[in-house]
This record gives structure tokens, C-alpha cells and sequence, in this order.
């Protein structure tokens, strides 16, 4: 017998031992991070970078595969007590000697995550992570001329490429509103002074919003440039505009933040994406009802928001509990992290069920 | 449908107006859920693994005496904790909230040969929605016992001290045959119905991992001690079995608790249904250890107003729940644990016979008794 096969055998015994539990689930007791678990990770330390922003070290478990610079991770946190999921830049080179990763949040008004990372967050707290992923990322083969173009927190991606690989001509044009909320501006300052960085830092309290048209004045050759734009999506979309009016679409890479904070709304049109059907809902039916009247298969109870028979994966939106008001949104977790009870929860704006 | 309504006094109005109080207290509990209820979760269910790994490596050594006393003991109470204050609650989705998938009312099984998903169907779904409905409510007595005087006498209902007394034995078993229906599908035309045998299967396979674990896999393990950790493991599933069985028939068979008519509960609304659970449950009073042991089931009446909310804060609910009973003047059926047993099988004893007299000279009995106290 193989090694593999002794292993698999070993371990189906130990299933029978620990039934109904896993043997995984006595290990994570004593070893949260090992080889074969749950990928997951630990707050190590916490860096103050601004006022607001903060660079959180992981120590990411065994199953960790690495990242590609640019990439962003999945993190899930407990705030109060709740699993919330979020994506986060990885901005720590691809061969930190430590092993570690970093993540730079700033806090965003009203986002219970970043706001959790960045003032509440301790070392030695156990969080989940996904596999880093994302497809904005440096070619293998590095272009001669690039260009990132990115405001407030978007620097994050481009950190975590500039930091990766010394290239031989980056300019940077960043906004914030003030010197003193420009992130790693230390770090800005010193590559720049290593002459690995052309930086055009624009403070807009004082020197207004970058007008993507006169990028020229900043960046004469941006033309000729490889762009990474990372930033709010007003920024985003004048750059895409800008780019193809210019007939280069191709050269601008853009990275967009999903919005973390929903608007919820009353009622809304409402998708079940296994059957594919798609409904305008109001804000006082439940979606089971929703569901059951569009021919869609709902599982049900007691329809009285008691016996958690009806929960359903919510995949996009926000819902809102019939009898508190309690708004639920989906967030960047796996599939069914988010379950929703249909039979007393209503749409809340543009919502999508697993059904 | 007691004789005596006890809710006579009170008004639509005041019904509905209780049922605003109600979930005025649910929706403060919800409001402040977070961060240190996930802690306590967490740490039950991590001291109930490390109890149940270390009394179970005791017995390994179960040939010697104390070893076996100390290994049955501990693992009679990680069982216990593992099906009242865990497992019970968990699958209540008492913790959906936190959405740890490895807490989750979806995900998690218990040591228990019921399986989750079966128990969750006729516990949340029909027990905790038809609460001592006669002919809605099967907990009334498992569909073995007679526990109101309303329920039907038929002659099996004399040997049902003994029915009790074995289903108290093995009554992880008598859940499973209760969560399946077996005395309604092992009737011909429904043994061969496809889903009801997928049930089945399901329900022998636990209980075949189960009894592999406890029986088999485990006395093996301690080899010499083969023997006495099989006695140990038979032992601690005994007592587990006994305790629930106990701390589940306070609950709702006590003298004082209120049972309902079908026909009472239609178009019923939500203050009529919190109205229901209060009369239709009772507490077990005691310690914190004694309502830690029972998974906080002891508060019954605050567990059956509010099934989801999380088990640590029953106790705290209870003090502004039992002010709603004096307010609205209602009585709350609570008492130690051997008072509300010996109630309990009193009950049982006493329905095994027919009722004694006619129903109508039963309310006249009753009224006096009423106007005597």
C-alpha cells in the first residue's frame, strides 16, 4: 500500500472514532493553521499607516499557495460575533522571508470590517482566508513603461506590485486628499529616492481632482505607458473613457472594489440563479412567497421565521427581516456563506437567492 | 382546551398587546447579540470536546476501577453537553447568526442516532410550531403515551408507565422512531414510499456509525479494558438518555401545563401563539450548573416564546418574561427538577387509566377547586 493510501485509510479510521465529528475538528482545537485545515490565517501585528488606514500582517496557514503581486485575498472576520467576508490587495512582496502576508485597509465611514481591521483588530486573532486571486497582475514578461494611476486606498495593489519587483521606468500618479492621508507615502519617498519611482502625488483638498484628459501635463508619455488604475470608480470610468478615446483600451488594466456599503431599499427585483428566474418583488412579501410564486422549488417550515427550515444562500443585495427590520447584505464570502430566512425576510433592493 | 380556560380573563387587545411586549424583549436580546455570545459558544463547545477526548482516553484504562468511574462520569456529561446546551441549540439556529459555517444550524450533527435534519423537521418545524396541539403536537406523549386527559384512552395506554420507563432507557432511540413516524409508516402502503426509506437508510446508517463508535471502535481501543469501557460507553449513553428524558417530559407534561384544540389555533396570530408557548410550557427552577445541564431547556417557557434566540440568554429573558405572566396575571409553571418529574410521571400514571368521570362534572371539580384556593 502507498503512503497516500495508509494515510486515507488512517484517516477513515479516525473518522470512526471521532463521528459525529471530524478528526479535523479536534485538531483545530490545538492547531487552527496546519497543513490539511480549513485555510486559514493569524493577525500577527497591526502598523498604523494613517489616521485611518492600517497594514494588518498575517501569518497564513500551511495551505497557503502564495500570491502573484497585485492580487487580492479574502478575508473573514468576526465582528460582534459575526463572520463577515471582505477583499483586501495583498501589498507584501511575493518573497517576504517571513512567510508573512500584509493587507492595508483604510476605514471607510460606516464599513463595519474596515473600521474593525483598522481600530479593533488584535494579534493573535485567527481569521479565515481564501486563496489569493484577481487578474490584476504585471505580465510575466514586465512591460519597459508602466504607469499606475490611483487614489485613496487603491494605491494598495500597486504597493504590493511596486514592492514586489524593481522595474526599470513606473510612474506613479496618486491622489489623496491631504499629505497626511496619502498611504506608505514613507515608502513612496523612498523608492523615489532610490530612483525606482517617478511620483506624482496630488493632495485634491488643495490641488483639486485629477483631470484624466490633462494626464499629459503629469505624465507626457502616458500614451506609451502599461496603466494600472486602481481607485473610486468616478476615477475608473474617466480613465476607461480616456483611454479609448485614445484608442488604447488594451494598454489600461483597471482593478474596481465591489461598494461595501448597500444602499437597502424597499423591495426589488429579485433573481433566483439556479432556475434563473427573475421577479420584481415588493418590500412586504416574503421571498419564500416571492419564490413559491414564481414556480421556483423553495424549501419551507413553519413560515413563521422559527424553525430555520426555509434558509436559502443569499448570493447578492441586502434583505430586510420582516419583524425587526434588521437589513442582512451579502458579502464577499463563499457560496452559501450568507443564509437568509425566506419565509420572513424581504427584498431590500436588488437581491439574488441561491434557488 | 383544558376545561377552565386560564387565559379567559385577558381581552384581544391585551393578547396582542403582550405579544408587542414579547418581541420587544426578543428584539433587544437580538439587538445586543455579538461578540461575547459567540465567546461562550465557542467555549462550550470547545470544553465539551476536550471532556469528551479526555474522558474517553481515561477509559482506555477502564479495567481499573476509578479510571472507570472518572471516564464514564466525564463522558455522561460531554454527551449530555453535546446534545442539550450544543447540539439542541445549534440545530434550534440559535448561532446561525454568528454565520461560522462550523456553528451552523445547517452543518452540525450531534451524538445523537437521530439525524440532525430529521430531528430539526418534527422538533422546529412541527413541535416548536403546533406546541401541545392535541393531534398536531406528536411530542404529546410521542404517539405512545397519553398525557391529557382530552387525548383518547385506549387499552395500550395501561402499559404506558413501562413505555415511558424504556423509552427514558433508550430515548435517543425513541426520538429517532418518532422523528421517522414509524407508527404511521409502518403501514403497508407507506413502508414502500421511497422517501420515507431514504429516511430510514439515513437513520440506519447513524445509527450504525454510532453504535460502531460507542460498541465496537472504542472498547477495542482499550483492549484489555475491552469490556468495561463497552460497560462505561453502554453507562454514559444510559444516563445521557435518562437525564433528557427527564429534563424534555418537564417541559410540557407537568400538572398546570395547557394543551389546545386544532381548531383553536386557526387564524391564530402571533400574540395567540406567544400566548400558546407560555401556557403550553413550564420551568425547571435551580442553579446555573443545574440550567447549564439541561442546555437552558429548564427555561422552557422563554425557549419555546423565543426558539432562536441564543441559550445564555435565556436566564436574563426569563426575569422580564415572568414579569409579563404576573402583569397579565398568568400562571408560570415552574419548579425543581424531582417536584416537576414526579409530576410528570404522576401524570403518566394517572392517564394510563380512563379518565374517572365525565367531563362536564370534571370542570364543576375543577371550578370549586378554584374557588378553594
Amino acid at each position: 500500500m502507498t503512503s497516500a493510501a495508509l494515510r486515507s485509510r488512517a484517516w477513515k479510521f479516525l473518522e470512526l472514532v471521532t463521528t459525529p465529528l471530524l478528526p479535523s475538528d479536534y485538531l483545530d482545537l490545538v492547531s487552527p493553521l496546519r497543513a490539511g485545515a480549513d485555510l486559514r490565517g493569524r493577525i500577527e501585528a497591526v502598523h498604523r499607516e494613517t489616521d485611518d488606514a492600517a497594514t494588518i500582517v498575517i501569518r497564513p496557514g500551511k495551505g497557503w499557495r502564495g500570491h502573484v503581486a497585485g492580487q487580492y485575498v479574502r478575508i473573514g472576520i468576526d465582528v460582534d460575533g459575526v463572520r463577515l467576508w471582505r477583499a483586501y490587495s495583498v501589498t507584501s512582496p511575493t518573497n517576504r522571508a517571513d512567510g508573512r502576508i500584509t493587507i492595508t485597509v483604510k476605514a471607510i465611514p460606516g464599513g463595519k470590517v474596515s473600521n474593525h481591521l483598522v481600530r479593533k483588530a488584535k494579534p493573535g486573532t485567527i481569521i479565515q482566508l481564501d486563496q489569493a486571486t484577481g487578474e490584476f497582475v504585471l505580465p510575466r514578461q514586465a512591460p519597459a513603461k508602466v504607469l499606475y494611476l490611483t487614489a485613496g486606498s487603491g494605491i494598495t495593489p500597486a504597493m504590493g506590485m511596486l514592492r514586489d519587483a524593481r522595474l526599470a521606468d513606473v510612474v506613479m500618479v496618486h491622489s489623496a486628499p491631504r499629505k497626511e492621508d496619502v498611504i506608505f507615502r514613507n515608502d513612496l519617498h523612498d523608492l523615489v529616492a532610490d530612483k525606482a519611482l517617478t511620483l506624482k502625488e496630488l493632495h485634491t483638498d488643495t490641488d483639486g481632482m485629477l483631470d484624466v484628459a490633462k494626464l499629459h501635463e503629469l505624465v507626457p508619455d502616458w500614451a506609451e505607458r502599461e496603466t494600472w488604475a486602481c481607485g473610486p470608480a468616478g476615477l475608473l470610468d474617466a480613465a476607461e473613457a480616456h483611454w479609448a478615446e485614445h484608442g488604447i483600451a488594451e494598454k489600461l488594466h483597471t482593478e474596481r472594489f465591489r461598494p461595501t456599503v448597500v444602499v437597502a431599499g424597499e423591495g426589488g427585483e429579485v433573481t433566483f440563479g439556479k432556475t434563473g428566474k427573475t421577479v420584481e418583488a415588493d418590500g412586504a412579501t416574503p421571498l419564500l412567497n416571492v419564490g413559491e410564486e414564481a414556480g421556483v422549488l423553495m424549501p419551507s417550515g413553519c413560515r413563521m421565521g422559527i424553525c430555520f427550515g426555509c434558509v436559502t444562500p443569499l448570493k447578492s443585495g441586502a434583505v430586510r427581516d420582516l419583524r425587526t427590520g434588521e437589513i442582512t447584505e451579502a458579502d464577499d464570502g463563499p457560496a452559501a456563506h450568507v443564509l437568509v430566512q425566506t419565509c420572513v425576510s424581504a427584498a431590500a433592493g436588488p437581491c439574488e437567492l441561491e434557488r | 382546551m383544558t376545561a377552565i380556560d386560564p387565559t379567559a380573563h385577558l381581552t384581544d387587545e391585551q393578547i396582542e398587546e403582550l405579544g408587542r411586549e414579547l418581541d420587544a424583549i426578543r428584539d433587544e436580546v437580538i439587538a445586543s447579540r455579538g461578540e461575547k455570545d459567540a465567546a461562550y459558544i465557542r467555549k462550550v463547545i470547545s470544553a465539551q470536546r476536550k471532556l469528551e477526548l479526555t474522558s474517553r482516553g481515561i477509559l482506555l484504562f477502564s479495567f481499573f476501577p476509578p479510571a472507570w468511574i472518572i471516564g464514564t462520569a466525564g463522558l455522561s456529561v460531554a454527551k449530555i453537553m453535546d446534545n442539550m446546551e450544543i447540539g439542541h441549540n445549534i440545530l434550534h439556529g440559535q448561532w446561525d447568526w454568528m454565520r461560522d459555517p462550523k456553528i451552523h444550524s445547517t452543518t452540525w450533527e450531534w451524538d445523537h442516532v437521530s439525524p440532525a435534519d430529521q430531528w430539526k423537521h418534527s422538533h422546529n418545524e412541527l413541535h416548536h410550531t403546533y406546541t401541545n396541539v392535541i393531534g398536531k403536537d406528536n411530542d404529546l406523549g410521542y404517539g405512545i403515551m397519553r398525557v391529557d386527559e382530552d387525548q383518547k384512552w385506549h387499552p395500550m395506554h395501561l402499559g404506558q408507565p413501562v413505555w415511558n420507563f424504556i423509552n427514558a432507557c433508550f430515548f435517543e432511540y425513541g426520538i429517532a422512531a418518532y422523528d421517522l413516524e414509524l407508527g404511521k409508516n409502518l403501514h403497508k402502503r407507506r413502508r414502500k414510499n421511497p422517501e420515507f426509506r431514504a429516511r430510514a437508510k439515513a437513520v440506519g446508517r447513524k445509527i450504525r456509525k454510532q453504535v460502531l463508535k460507542d460498541y465496537v471502535i472504542h472498547p477495542l481501543l482499550s483492549g484489555p479494558s475491552f469490556l468495561t469501557t463497552l460497560a462505561a460507553t453502554f453507562t454514559a449513553n444510559l444516563i445521557r438518555n435518562l437525564w433528557s428524558h427527564s429534563v424534555i417530559m418537564c417541559g410540557h407534561f407537568p400538572e398546570g401545563v395547557q394543551t389546545f384544540e386544532r381548531r383553536s389555533i386557526k387564524g391564530e396570530t402571533r400574540g395567540q401563539w406567544y400566548l400558546r408557548q407560555m401556557m403550553g410550557s413550564a420551568n425547571i427552577s435551580g442553579s446555573k450548573a443545574m440550567h447549564f445541564m439541561t442546555g437552558n431547556l429548564s427555561h422552557q417557557i422563554e425557549h419555546h416564546l423565543f426558539p432562536d434566540l441564543p441559550s445564555n440568554r435565556y436566564a436574563e429573558v426569563a426575569v422580564k418574561v415572568k414579569a409579563l405572566f404576573e402583569k397579565y396575571e398568568l400562571d408560570y409553571v415552574t419548579g425543581p427538577l424531582p417536584k416537576q418529574v414526579f409530576s410528570a410521571w404522576h401524570k403518566v400514571f394517572r392517564l394510563s387509566l380512563p379518565n374517572r368521570k365525565p367531563k362536564v362534572k370534571k370542570t364543576a371539580d375543577r371550578d370549586k377547586e378554584l374557588v378553594a384556593a
